[in-house]
C-alpha cells in the first residue's frame, strides 16, 4: 500500500502541481491580456505608469466586489443583488447626507447596517426557502434598485444626487476612501483597500476554521452538516460579507465622485461573478480563492483600460470578456479534473 | 450471548412501524466493547432502519433502547454522536475536493492562539491526519490532496478513522465494502478487526456474509423485518450464514427463471441452462433443510406469517 503511494506520488509533475492551484488561470491570464496590449496599445502609452494607475483602479473596484462574491460562491451560493446594494447604500449616503446634513460618518454607519441587514435577509431567506440563490437574489435585487430609484425621484425629484463633499466630516472621509497615494503617478487608495481585503479574506480561507467551513458548505451541505458544521449561520454570515463590500464600493464610490446615482452598481453583480469564475472559483461551489478572484478583476481591468488605449471601439470590451470567461470556464473544469485525477 | 460485562448498546424487542407498513419487528441485539457485530440481510431486511433507530435518526415505535445499560432517547444523530456512537453512513460525510487533512477535521477544527487571533492550526491537522492514516497503512505524502483523488476503501478508511479519532466508543458502519472491489474491500475489513482490537464496538452492516464472515464476533441475521437470531461465530459456518441470508429458496428461483429464459430464447439457451444448473446446484448445496437444527427454528419463526409491505428498501 505503502510502497504504491510512494510511487504515484514521485510521479506528480511539478507544472501540474502549479496547474491545479484555482489562480493559476486568472495569472496568467492577466499576463497574457496585460502583454497584448503592451504590444497592441504600446504606441498609444499602455506601458506607463498613467495606464497603470487607471487599470489598478478599475480592477480595485471589481475586486471589492469579487472577492466576497467568491467566498460566497465556494460557500456554494450566488448574490445578484450586490450591484443593487451598491446603488442602495450609496444613495442612502447621498440622501442622508445632503438632504437631511447628516455628519457624513453617521451615513455610512447607517449604511452598513443597512447592508448587513440586506445580506442577513439573503441569506435567511435563501436557507429558509431552499431556494436557489441566484432567484432569490433576483427578487431583492429588483426590489432594492426600485426602491432606490423610487425613494431618490420623491425625495430629490432627480436620480442623481450630488454635493456630498459639504456634509459636515467630508474631508476625513475623503482622506480614508479616496485620496490618491504616490509621488509622481497618483494611483488612488481603493487599491489598498482590495489589497486588505484580499489578504482578509484569504486568510479567513485558508487560516480559520471558519474558512474550513465555507469550502465545506459549498461542497456539500449535507456532508458538512453531518460533521457539525453550523451551515445555515456561515452562508447567512458569507452573505453579510457580500453586502457589506457592496456598501464599501459605494462608499469609495459617493465619496469620491462626491455624488450618487441610482443605477451605479448596476450589472457589476455579474462582473463581479464573472471575475470570480475567471479566477477559478467553481461554479459549483467548494473550490476556489481569493488571490484568483483578485486577478480575475485584474484581467478585467487591464482589458477594460487597454481597449481605450488601443483606440478600439469601447463596445469590443464585453466581447472580449465574454471570450476570456468561456475560457476560463474551460480551463477550470480541466483544472479540476486534474485535481480530482492526477494527485494520487 | 457473551456477556461478560454489560453491553455497550442494546435494542430489546425494538418495532418500527411506518405508517401501516412493519418496517422491523421484535428485534433484540447488543454489542459489547471489543466486539464486531456484523448487521446481515438482503436488501429491504431492515437494515437501514435499525441502524437509523441505533444513530439517532429514528425513535423506535417501540421497545427498548439502551446504551451502557441505561435507557436513551436520542433525537438526533448528534446527541448519539456526543454520546459516542459514531455512524459512518454510506454517502460518508466528505467533501471531495477538499484536502483529506482539512475533512478529517472538518466541524471540529483545531486551533492555536487566542480569541480573535484563533487560526486553524494546519500543522497539528496535518500530523494528526498522517498518523491516523498511518496506522491504517494508507501512507499519504500530501495531507493537502483532495479526499477525491482517493479510493473509495481509503475513503471509508478515512471516514473511519475519523470517528474513531474523535472518540467513538461504538462505531455503526453503513455497507462500508458496498461497491468496493476485493482489494479495497479488504483495506476496509483491516480496519474494523483493528477499531475491534482498540476496544471498540463496531456494528457492521452489510449484505455480503464474505465479508461479513472474516471479521465478525457476532451475526444478527435480518429478513424482511424481523431477525433470525443471533449467532456467535462458532455456532455457524460461512455457508450457512449465506444460506441464512439470501435463502436457499432464492437461489434455487433464480435457477428455474433462467431455465425458463433458456427455453424461450434459442441463442443463449446453452451458455443458460448451464449457469442454471450451476444456481441449482449451488442452491441445494445451501438449501435450509440441510442447515442444523437450530436454523429450523429459526425458520418456523419466520414463517409466521407477515405482512408484505417492506418500510425500508431502498436509502
Amino acid at each position: 500500500m505503502s510502497v504504491i503511494t510512494s510511487e504515484r506520488m514521485l510521479r506528480v509533475n511539478p507544472l501540474r502541481r502549479l496547474l491545479v492551484r484555482p489562480e493559476t488561470g486568472a495569472v496568467a491570464g492577466s499576463i497574457a491580456v496585460w502583454i497584448f496590449f503592451a504590444i497592441v496599445a504600446a504606441s498609444s502609452n499602455f506601458v506607463t505608469l498613467r495606464a497603470a494607475s487607471s487599470y489598478l483602479s478599475v480592477s480595485a473596484e471589481l475586486a471589492i466586489l469579487a472577492v466576497p462574491v467568491a467566498l460566497l460562491m465556494i460557500g456554494g451560493e450566488f448574490d445578484l443583488s450586490v450591484g443593487a446594494t451598491v446603488g442602495a447604500t450609496g444613495m442612502m449616503i447621498a440622501i442622508l447626507t445632503t438632504q437631511y446634513s447628516w455628519n457624513i460618518w453617521a451615513a455610512i454607519v447607517v449604511a452598513l447596517i443597512f447592508a448587513v441587514l440586506i445580506g442577513m435577509l439573503n441569506g435567511y431567506l435563501v436557507m429558509r426557502t431552499r431556494l436557489p440563490s441566484f432567484i432569490v437574489t433576483l427578487g431583492t435585487s429588483y426590489i432594492l434598485f426600485g426602491a432606490t430609484a423610487g425613494i431618490t425621484t420623491q425625495v430629490t425629484g432627480l436620480t442623481v444626487v450630488s454635493g456630498i463633499d459639504k456634509a459636515p466630516g467630508y474631508s476625513a472621509a475623503h482622506a480614508i476612501f479616496a485620496t490618491a497615494l504616490g509621488g509622481g503617478q497618483q494611483f488612488p487608495i481603493e487599491i489598498i483597500w482590495a489589497l486588505g481585503l484580499v489578504a482578509l479574506a484569504t486568510w479567513l480561507l485558508l487560516g480559520t476554521s471558519f474558512g474550513n467551513w465555507i469550502f465545506g458548505v459549498g461542497g456539500d451541505a449535507q456532508a458538512a452538516r453531518n460533521t457539525g458544521v453550523p451551515v445555515t449561520r456561515v452562508k447567512i454570515l458569507l452573505f453579510v460579507g457580500t453586502a457589506v463590500c457592496a456598501c464599501l464600493l459605494a462608499i469609495i464610490q459617493v465619496v469620491s465622485f462626491t455624488s450618487a446615482d441610482v443605477l451605479r452598481g448596476q450589472g457589476s453583480e455579474f462582473t463581479a461573478i464573472v471575475a470570480a469564475v475567471v479566477g477559478g472559483v467553481l461554479l459549483t461551489g467548494g473550490y476556489g480563492s481569493a488571490i484568483g478572484a483578485m486577478f480575475g478583476a485584474l484581467a478585467f481591468g487591464i482589458v477594460e483600460v487597454g481597449i481605450l488605449f488601443a483606440g478600439v471601439d469601447a463596445n469590443w470590451y464585453k466581447a472580449v470578456i465574454g471570450v476570456i470567461l468561456l475560457l476560463a470556464v474551460l480551463l477550470n473544469s480541466y483544472v479540476r479534473k486534474l485535481a480530482l485525477e492526477a494527485r494520487r | 450471548m457473551s456477556a461478560q460485562t454489560a453491553p455497550l448498546i442494546e435494542v430489546q424487542s425494538v418495532s418500527k412501524y411506518f405508517g401501516s407498513v412493519i418496517a422491523l419487528k421484535d428485534i433484540s441485539m447488543s454489542v459489547h466493547a471489543g466486539e464486531v457485530m456484523c448487521l446481515l440481510g438482503d436488501n429491504g431486511a431492515g437494515k437501514s432502519t435499525l441502524i437509523k433507530i441505533l444513530s439517532g435518526v429514528h425513535r423506535p415505535s417501540d421497545g427498548h433502547y439502551m446504551f451502557e445499560g441505561k435507557e436513551v432517547h436520542f433525537s438526533s444523530p448528534r446527541e448519539a454522536l456526543n454520546a459516542g456512537i459514531a455512524t459512518v453512513f454510506q454517502d460518508l460525510a466528505m467533501i471531495p475536493l477538499m484536502g483529506i487533512s482539512r475533512n478529517f477535521f472538518l466541524g471540529s477544527e483545531p486551533k492555536k492562539g487566542w480569541g480573535p487571533f484563533s487560526r486553524y492550526d494546519a500543522g497539528f491537522a496535518n500530523r494528526v491526519t498522517r498518523e491516523e492514516l498511518a496506522k491504517i497503512g494508507i501512507q499519504v505524502r500530501d495531507t493537502g490532496q483532495p479526499v477525491g483523488t482517493l479510493s473509495g476503501g481509503e475513503r471509508q478508511s478515512v471516514a473511519i478513522a475519523r470517528a474513531v479519532y474523535f472518540g467513538a466508543k461504538v462505531l455503526i458502519l453503513d455497507e462500508p465494502t458496498a461497491a468496493l472491489g476485493v482489494k479495497e474491500a479488504g483495506i476496509v475489513l483491516r480496519y474494523i478487526a483493528q477499531a475491534r482490537a482498540r476496544g471498540l464496538a463496531v456494528v457492521f452492516i452489510t449484505h455480503n456474509p464474505h465479508h461479513a464472515y472474516p471479521v465478525g464476533d457476532r451475526f444478527t441475521i435480518l429478513n424482511r423485518g424481523r431477525s433470525y437470531g443471533t449467532f456467535a461465530k462458532s455456532e455457524i459456518s460461512r455457508e450457512e450464514l449465506t444460506g441464512m441470508m439470501a435463502g436457499g429458496e432464492a437461489l434455487e428461483e433464480l435457477s428455474h427463471e433462467l431455465a425458463e429464459f433458456a427455453r424461450t430464447d434459442e441463442k443463449a439457451g446453452a451458455a443458460l441452462v448451464k449457469v442454471a444448473q450451476e444456481f441449482e446446484a449451488e442452491a441445494k448445496g445451501l438449501h435450509v433443510e440441510q442447515l442444523p437444527s437450530k436454523f429450523e427454528k429459526a425458520e418456523q419463526q419466520y414463517a409466521d406469517p407477515l405482512p408484505p409491505a417492506d418500510g425500508d428498501g431502498k436509502r
